[in-house]
């Protein structure tokens, strides 16, 4: 029978394949910001699981509002990405060095 | 129960694949229609949890929109991928040994008795004319109302940001500028001049 740790450790698993995926593809900005989609997707499986499993609907209402503010971090990534792309022809990370931090 | 099993399952190795494909794939086009596949899969495991309206709106917003701009951002640039890939292997023993210590350092909490069946029951199904989506609309709407706006203003902000970011005044590009054009006056084009008739041959 599927208990909420099964959910909990899908959720784990995806989010331990999210940070993995930012330390193999450091130079690729796009493969970067998938896993940070990766990450917050097993964030919100945890919150619909736990929201089920407990009976308590705030956990969906939760999601609701994280999907909006991926959907707005996706939104402005991209728009940065594009400038970026238009100014210096390259996505590699190690290439943005323009404010020598 | 067996079949919830069977389909959990799945629904899991699919995501847990597609993840996996998602950061290792050479190509990023590949990579984001496997994020693709795991975002509609995952989407089929909150349909198991009840969560309906949240599972369509992953499809429907999150796919259909925010995907689809990654598809075609990933598209429209031009990318040399060989140097992309610069430091993938030099990476991925440290990255795995990572992966290896989160995952089962997590495992080793979340399965343990507090998560567990005998703790937290699955909860009986649903009657029938329950509705997921007119819950969620009622929590929004009243309690969560403030909560709610907040997330159209980011929405805004964030749409407001993405257009100032990628907005450029092209220097070389020829148009009319309408303000000018109504403002100008007659002194402007047309000049009176006096000069003596001249005379018949």
């Amino acid at each position: 029978m599927v208990s909420l740790s099964h959910y909990l450790v899908l959720g784990a698993v995806l989010f331990a394949i999210g940070v993995v995926g930012i330390f193999l593809n450091r130079k690729n900005v796009i493969i970067l910001l998938m896993s940070i989609e990766l990450m917050l997707l097993a964030v919100n499986i945890n919150f619909v699981a736990f929201s089920y499993y407990l009976q308590d609907i705030a956990g969906q209402i939760f999601v609701f509002f994280i999907l909006t503010v991926a959907a707005a971090e996706a939104a402005i990534g991209l728009a940065i990405l594009v400038a970026l792309f238009r100014n210096l022809r390259t996505i590699n990370v190690d290439d943005l060095d323009k404010l020598k931090g | 129960m067996i079949f919830q099993d069977f389909v959990f399952y799945s629904l899991a190795s699919v995501v847990i694949i597609s993840a996996l494909g998602v950061i290792t794939l050479r190509n990023p086009v590949y990579s984001v229609l496997l994020l693709v596949l795991a975002f509609v899969t995952s989407s089929g495991l909150w349909l198991l949890l009840e969560a309906e309206f949240l599972a369509i709106a992953l499809v429907v917003v999150y796919v259909g929109a925010v995907m689809v701009l990654f598809l075609f951002v990933v598209m429209m640039l031009d990318i040399n991928l060989d140097q992309m890939r610069e430091g993938f292997w030099k990476w991925f023993p440290f990255g795995a040994i990572l992966a290896f210590i989160m995952t089962v350092e997590m495992s080793m909490v979340l399965m343990s008795k507090q998560f567990s069946s005998e703790i937290i029951q699955t909860p009986e199904y649903k009657s029938v004319d329950y509705s997921n989506t007119k819950e969620l609309g009622r929590l929004i709407y009243t309690e969560y109302v403030y909560v709610f706006e907040l997330a159209a203003v980011i929405l805004l902000v964030a749409m407001v940001a993405a257009i100032a970011i990628t907005l450029r005044h092209r220097t070389d590009k020829k148009s009319s500028n309408a303000s000018r054009q109504i403002a100008v006056s007659r002194n402007e084009r047309l000049k009176v001049i006096s000069m003596p008739a001249e005379k018949k041959e």
